[in-house]
């Protein structure tokens, strides 16, 4: 139990910039983008806690998260928050992190809105390839699909995103 | 495409608002938060998680409240500010007015046994060690409940101060020793004068002449009886034998 949490402050500690920033990415807002980085390692817990000690130790930590964190996002319901522990009262900052720049902070907020309005099936594997620059056979794995779906989705994407028509059959 | 890749990058630079890590280890229960509250007792550090209030102690300094936790506890402690009503909460928890929760989990069964048992101790009153001992149901274990009581993570809240030594002795107490625990029993409205008084004198029960029913002096029955309608035993045997059966709240022996 002891080692679980250990593990556990570390996996938070490692990823917490990658995790927020794709929840950032998928949802949009900062808001919701902290609900599920604190949604995906609060599964990532509780997994922990039953995996075996090998199971643990074998584990490819962010592909593991970005998968949870995927599903996290695709599982919301809009507007439904997930419950907060009452005692512990913590409220989501609202503070920034250090990119403190309001101009900057506006400009990716804005990119991150752009983002978030892609369809789902573009919108994942845009955001995995090309904000939190997995290989293109992680974001497959990640995604349990086959790289060449992968590739076709995320080029497709990306001409969504330049405001391209999304042109269907041309490559 | 060059364009796109670049903006999507910054996208990816986005770092955790600060303090995330420390709301997700306290979320997940893997580190406890804790803040300074001004109580009736004085200035008491609480830790508490989601399971409830996990620690309590009057500490000279933040630093020892911390290390005490982390070498008896073993988790790691979070400084945050407190939830606004979490102060309120604490005052009604030692004034009697409420129950919180309590994450008693690192401690052993007994221990956990003889603690949630002292719960049940009203305010006011006092029981002995070998009351919690036959409670729980381990007669012969008193120094083993002293021991737990002795080493009580959550004091105050958790009120080992109501259990004290059949003889009047007051006892030993974790949280800061015999003088702090007479004082928050005289707070709590404990008649310590004439509890020593009795217990020096040898009787362990009073007994209430009109219901015929012996009880622990402090009982809640006998708060309203005069003082002249108290007969006072030594053991068990004699209040039996002048008639008097034990009180079923206080339980001073099995009925």
């Amino acid at each position: 139990m002891e080692g679980t949490e250990r593990v556990f402050e570390r996996l938070v500690r490692d990823h917490q910039d990658r995790i927020y920033a794709l929840g950032l990415a998928l949802t949009g807002n900062r808001h919701d983008a902290e609900d599920v980085a604190q949604d995906t390692f609060l599964r990532a817990y509780r997994a922990l806690a039953g995996y075996t000690p090998e199971r643990v130790r074998e584990l490819k930590q962010r592909a593991w998260l970005h998968r949870i964190a995927v599903n996290v996002v695709r599982n919301r319901v809009r507007g439904v928050r997930p419950r907060l522990v009452e005692l512990n009262g913590s409220e989501p900052s609202t503070t920034s992190g250090p990119e403190d720049d309001a101009l900057r902070r506006a400009e990716v907020d804005a990119l991150a809105a752009r983002v978030a309005g892609l369809p789902a099936r573009y919108r994942e594997p845009v955001v995995l390839r090309h904000v939190q620059e997995l290989s293109y056979a992680e974001v497959a794995e990640v995604l349990g699909q086959p790289v060449g779906t992968v590739k076709a989705n995320v080029h497709r994407g990306l001409k969504l995103l330049r405001g391209e028509s999304d042109g269907h059959g041309d490559d | 495409m060059a364009t796109a890749m670049i903006d999507l990058r910054q996208l990816g630079a986005v770092k955790a608002p600060v303090g995330f890590a420390e709301r997700v280890l306290a979320s997940a229960g893997v580190t406890d938060s804790y803040a300074l509250f001004d109580t009736v007792l004085g200035p008491v550090y609480v830790a508490w998680n989601r399971l409830g209030v996990s620690a309590a102690m009057r500490a000279p300094s933040a630093l020892q409240f911390e290390e005490w936790f982390g070498r008896d506890v073993g988790r790691q402690l979070v400084r945050v500010d407190p939830p606004a009503d979490l102060a309120a909460k604490i005052e009604d928890q030692l004034a009697g007015k409420r129950r919180l929760q309590f994450d008693l989990r690192g401690l052993t069964p007994f221990s956990q046994a003889v603690l949630r048992k002292t719960l049940e101790i009203r305010r006011g009153e006092v029981r002995p060690y070998g009351w919690i001992a036959r409670e729980i149901g381990h007669p012969a274990a008193v120094r083993a409940v002293g021991t737990a009581l002795a080493n009580n993570p959550i004091p105050y809240f958790i009120p080992c101060h109501r259990v004290v030594r059949s003889d009047g002795v007051i006892g030993n107490y974790g949280g800061g020793g015999p003088e702090a625990k007479k004082q928050i029993l005289n707070l709590e409205g404990v008649q310590l004068a004439r509890l020593q008084k009795l217990a020096q004198s040898g009787f362990r029960y009073e007994g209430i002449k009109s219901t015929k029913i012996f009880c622990f002096p402090t009982c809640y029955h006998g708060r309203h009886a005069r003082e002249e309608n108290f007969v006072f035993f030594h053991d068990e045997a004699e209040a039996r034998a002048k008639g008097y059966r034990p009180c079923k709240d206080c339980r001073p022996a099995v009925a």
